[in-house]
């Protein structure tokens, strides 16, 4: 199943953690040390992030690290920005129409 | 042009002035032979197929790439306020008409001060994996480079209220 990356980033916590490895690599019990909930639910969204490919994991002797998969969050920054530019280019088109308007206008 | 993209809440938010009086702006998002001289970012064009703007009325219209290749979008008026505000339901579609949900639910108001409009759009999108779609549909022109900083991005994400909550799967 392919999961919804935006849906991913949509929920507070998830972006929580994702902030917070994106300092260095951590272990799910170093990360829910920082959240006031279940350890349980700490690795349910490490799982979901993981699935988005969001996060990946590393394995160091008997820990697991989790880190931040930087090209992806690029990637969703940059469907943003070109949506972004579709509205740029669809308003400077419309400014055009409207001096055009605005012309015919004035001569009526 | 203000673009803001709220995660949390699933919205974009589009705020632009126009150096132009409402009316007219209202007129060039409301007319159909005005609204396809603008709408799709070249080198795309708009065609409309089919418009009537009252509430319950629709506008059917494709997205026409340089090469021929068509995208339907239909869009579904739900609140006309004239010269004020409108809303509607905007979904891809086929070329029947047949909507694929999910879509997305727009607001548009118009205001007018010293003879200058600002238009404000909300878009909610239950997915904003649609974006993706969208893009995807003809816009993926030289971008590269163009990526804001991780860092802006990151900034972003520590927003102040990550309240805890259960995973939301």
């Amino acid at each position: 199943m392919k999961r919804d990356v935006f849906q991913a980033i949509a929920d507070p916590t998830r972006r929580a953690i994702i902030a917070l490895i994106a300092l260095h690599a951590m272990t799910p019990n170093a990360i829910a040390e920082h959240f006031d909930t279940t350890r349980q639910a700490v690795s349910k969204h490490l799982r979901i992030l993981t699935e988005c490919e969001l996060v990946v994991q590393e394995h160091k002797g008997r820990e697991i690290y989790y880190s931040l998969e930087i090209e992806k969050m690029k990637e969703i920054d940059e469907w943003l920005e070109q949506y972004r530019k579709i509205w740029v280019t669809r308003f400077e088109q419309l400014g055009e129409v409207l001096e055009v308007m605005k012309k015919e206008k004035a001569k009526k | 042009m203000e673009f803001i993209v709220n995660k949390e809440t699933k919205t974009v938010l589009i705020t632009k002035e126009f150096d132009a009086p409402r009316e007219m702006v209202w007129d060039a998002y409301t007319k159909p032979e005005l609204l396809d001289q603008w709408w799709a970012p070249k080198p795309m064009t708009s065609r409309t197929k089919a418009m009537e703007f009252r509430e319950g009325g629709r506008r059917f219209y494709a997205m026409v790439s340089p090469d021929g290749q068509e995208g339907w979008i239909l869009q579904q008026y739900k609140s006309i306020t004239p010269k004020t505000n409108f809303k509607l339901f905007n979904a891809f579609a086929d070329e029947n008409e047949n909507p694929e949900l999910p879509g997305s639910d727009w607001d548009l108001s118009f205001s007018e001060e010293n003879g200058r409009t600002t238009v404000s759009i909300s878009i909610y999108n239950e997915s904003l994996e649609r974006l993706e779609r969208m893009i995807e549909f003809g816009f993926k022109e030289g971008t590269a480079g163009q990526f804001k900083n991780l860092e802006d991005l990151l900034a972003s994400l520590q927003e102040p209220n990550t309240s805890l909550q259960e995973p939301n799967t």
